[in-house]
């Protein structure tokens, strides 16, 4: 079970008050799919405007990273830059 | 100077010097920006701006104006078709495509001064002057808000009526100027605090700074007959261009061109669009190509300065120094439209320090002025003012060395930030430690002299990007970059591709491509370039030698595996054959009898960036009659990863830091009573240039390269902005004897705080 937390008061919003999670999910793609079908429009919000940081290191539209049974998966606002 | 670790001795190009390959160019003259294309048959485009900071457009008549004889083309908000709108990833964050497009031609609305309005085509300048005054604009002028902190009080006029607050629940009843409310945080703040034997705290203002680029928004554009366009322009992204033209025009992107030009400055300013659509609209109605080129006036009035900022800090801790807790509000200007970097602010602002009790709440504010644009490390650095001039104040209270409680407290490996990622590969502690052993930390100071100290983080990011490197018939090789160079980009692609290939950094040059003639690349921007840019063009030279390996066990006649590649050489390791070596000239003049010709080029996205952070020492004094500071030393140290060319290197850290002094004394959008801006100018706008400023020593640390990288680069270009404010703030308060908490600390303010020596 990867575990699925935010810092973002938009999940919080669309989970109905949670901050976090727990999702059998093995990719991100299917990470996000399955936030999509729990909570309906939470993974299209993810994909759309979140980066994930996965074990600690961020990604970025990162649909293929693999999850472990135990990773930790924490949704940020996208980063960019100037 | 540098004197951080010397690179690897097997690297040959990384981490050497050479000779800019742009710098001929531009110190002749030669470089061809924005502004220097011409066309045939090419007419001069002018924007009507607004002279309010908040009116309802009543009525625009363009008639008078399209009847003048000259003028081809006459265009409103109205020309524009952004269709749903969406958003597109741009310097910040996402851009809300509605909210680029009112941005670049009102509707409706205008929502500071210097808001276009309407923008015309003429056979001249004149008659395109005399054409925006025949354009008649009917205002019901509004109440208009420009302060931040206002802008959040009841009763302040609202900008945007459809405006709720967004991360608030439930939903708001009434609209207001808060565009969202971001709160992030951890741990039980209120019992740490309760329990701490320290606490300092203190409420801080910045003000709007703008990026300050010497070349203002420029380009030509031209609609083609057959419905393909092009645009030449300056900016960060041709690519971004591209899709924020076509979305606004509803346009496929292919059948939009953007050729970049070589680009004066850009510091995130040119993360989007301001004319492109609109030069195109102009072309689309008459046929004809049509260049727009911003006044200085106009890049200060409607070109995105970044936020100005109100804050509250409070740091608890113990009689030893450990920071246990920290809460903090940040209120970000967004001018216009909705998007300052007020998240990125809450994510940064204890980035640097292993904090067990967080609570942070940031408040995305608009009001009217022009929309904030993305800014070396957007949102840092004002968040880094606050929270590093409030160490200072502990540093003082406790009487310790202002380092030695920062190491107490910096982040290490393993720990967790506040937004989620765990701390990797960060050489902090190292650049803290570098900095107290240089010998500004350990020189004195003289009698009415201060030193400031203050740290800085930025993320850095990856993402994706496009890169191809083609060997010429002569053994040289050509790099094509996906993404404009300005801060040295073709340099470090070049070197890195003669470093794979084993070329001298002589034989290979590197070209930034238009948007059909590489594959698609995010803009040049969040220091990606050399990281994720340079993995591309690493992996590409890679591909390359693996070629030249084949080609050469093919000539051979021997196995693969028995082929050697170094410095530029293969070498035949199987001892059965009497096969002399081939040097990358020679497979390259028979590469038509090998295979053709030898290229490659490789798209990715790339992960794995690694953060970096500053640590920078200011040493200044005052002059008690007239408050100016003197900057009389500066030291900027850096966590770099390693340095592909350190040189430039250390022009991003003495930039950032000039850029940063420069905020922190002087530079100000200064508004009157009618919200109208009064010095739109760099007259009236008071940068730094060389005279105000010593030399700003370097320090670059590569104690940590990035393993993600193949060179091991982190990002470099903007941390550095990041802690001037505070390191001139801490010795400008040092000086005077009182906490100075609002920038920038112009003469007029350091002498009314009244303890000027």
């Amino acid at each position: 079970m990867a575990r699925v937390v935010s810092i973002s008061s938009k999940f919080r919003d669309l989970t109905g008050g949670l901050d976090g999670l727990d999702v059998d999910a093995r990719s991100v793609r299917e990470l996000l799919r399955l936030l999509e079908a729990r909570f309906p429009g939470l993974g299209e919000m993810v994909e759309a405007e979140m980066s994930l940081a996965i074990d600690g290191e961020i990604h970025q539209d990162a649909l293929m990273e693999p999850l472990g049974p135990a990773s930790e998966v924490v949704l940020i606002p996208r980063i960019s830059g100037g | 100077m540098s004197d951080g670790n010397q690179p690897p001795s097997s690297l040959k190009v990384v981490g050497t010097r050479p000779i800019r390959p742009d710098g001929v160019d531009k110190v002749t003259g030669r470089a061809q920006f924005g502004a220097d294309f011409h066309l045939p048959g090419m007419l001069t485009g002018r924007i009507k701006r607004s002279p309010h900071a908040h009116a309802r457009i009543v009525k625009i008549d363009t008639s008078a104006a399209e009847k003048l004889p000259g003028v081809k083309a006459v265009v409103t908000g109205a020309d524009l078709d952004v269709g749903a709108g969406g958003d597109i990833e741009a310097g910040e964050h996402a851009a809300a495509m509605k909210d680029v497009a009112a941005n670049c031609l009102a509707s409706g609305k205008v929502f500071y001064q210097g808001h276009a309005v309407a923008a015309v085509a003429a056979t001249s300048p004149e008659i395109a002057a005399d054409a925006l005054d025949l354009i008649e604009v009917i205002y019901e002028v509004l109440p208009h808000v420009v302060d931040v902190d206002e802008a959040m009080a009841p009763g302040a006029p609202v900008l945007h009526d459809d405006m709720f607050t967004k991360g608030v629940t439930p939903k708001p009843a009434k609209a207001s100027n808060v565009a969202q409310k971001h709160v992030m945080g951890r741990g039980d703040v209120a019992g740490a605090f309760a329990a701490a034997a320290v606490v300092v705290e203190g409420r801080y203002t910045t003000a709007a700074v703008h990026q300050g680029y010497i070349e203002p928004h420029a380009c030509v554009a031209a609609w083609g007959a057959d419905g393909q366009s092009t645009i030449w322009c300056s900016s960060q992204g041709q690519f971004l261009v591209r899709a924020m033209t076509a979305r606004i025009l509803n346009m496929p992107l292919s059948d939009i061109k953007v050729i970049p030009a070589e680009i004066g400055g850009g510091f995130g300013g040119k993360t989007t669009v301001y004319l492109e659509p609109v030069a195109l609209a102009l072309s689309r109605k008459c046929g004809r190509p049509v260049k727009l080129v911003m006044s200085r006036e106009e890049v200060f009035l409607a070109s995105g300065p970044t936020s100005g900022s109100s804050m509250d800090v409070r740091l608890a801790a113990t009689k030893d120094g450990k920071i246990t807790a920290a809460e903090m509000t940040l209120r970000y200007q967004a001018g216009a439209f909705a998007g300052s970097p007020v998240n990125l602010g809450c994510m940064t602002a204890f980035a640097c320090y292993d904090v067990e009790h967080l609570a942070l709440v940031g408040y995305d504010v608009v009001s009217n002025r022009p929309k904030v644009a993305a800014y070396r490390a957007p949102g840092a650095p004002m968040a880094a003012f606050a929270v590093e001039s409030a160490i200072d104040d502990l540093a003082r209270k406790l009487k310790m060395d202002p380092i030695d409680l920062r190491i107490l407290n910096a982040v290490k490996d393993g720990a967790k930030t506040v937004y989620g990622a765990t701390v990797r590969y960060s050489a902090f502690i190292e650049t803290l430690q570098a900095v107290k052993a240089h010998p500004h930390y350990q020189s004195k100071l003289k009698a009415g002299q201060a030193r400031g100290v203050a740290a800085g983080f930025w993320f850095n990011i990856g993402g994706e990007s496009s890169a191809a490197v083609h060997v010429d018939e002569d053994g040289g090789a050509t790099v094509v970059s996906s993404n404009p160079d300005i801060g040295g980009s073709r340099a470090s692609m070049a070197m890195m591709a003669a470093e794979t290939l084993g070329l001298p950094i002589e034989r290979v040059r590197c070209t930034v491509a238009d948007t059909t003639s590489i594959g698609f690349s995010g803009s040049t921007g969040g220091s990606r370039v050399t990281f994720a840019t340079g993995m591309a063009v690493v992996e590409a030279a890679q591909k390359v030698v693996a070629d030249l390996k084949r080609r050469a066990a093919q000539t051979w006649e021997c196995d693969l595996a028995h082929v050697e590649w170094k410095d530029g050489v293969a070498t035949c390791l199987d001892p059965s054959k009497d096969a002399k070596p081939l040097s990358l000239k020679a497979l390259a003049g028979k590469s038509a009898k090998t295979g053709g010709p030898i290229a490659a080029e490789v798209s990715l996205n790339a992960q794995g960036a690694a953060a970096g952070y500053g640590v920078h020492v200011c040493d200044l004094e005052i002059d008690p009659e007239t408050g100016r500071t003197t900057i009389l030393r500066y030291t900027a140290a850096q966590d770099v990863g390693r340095a592909i060319h350190p040189a430039y290197v250390e022009g991003q850290l003495q930039g950032g830091a000039a850029q940063g002094v420069g905020w922190a004394l002087n530079e100000e959008y200064v508004y009157n009573a009618k919200g109208l801006l009064d010095n739109a100018s760099f007259l009236d706008y008071r940068m730094p240039v060389a005279s105000d400023l010593p030399m700003i020593d370097t320090i670059l640390v590569e104690a940590k390269p990035n393993p993600r990288h193949p060179y091991g680069a982190k990002g470099v270009g903007e941390v550095p902005i990041v802690p001037p404010l505070a390191a001139v703030a801490n010795a400008i308060s040092a000086v005077v004897g009182q906490r100075m908490t609002s920038l920038p600390l112009s003469p007029a303010k350091v002498l009314a705080a009244g303890k000027a020596p």
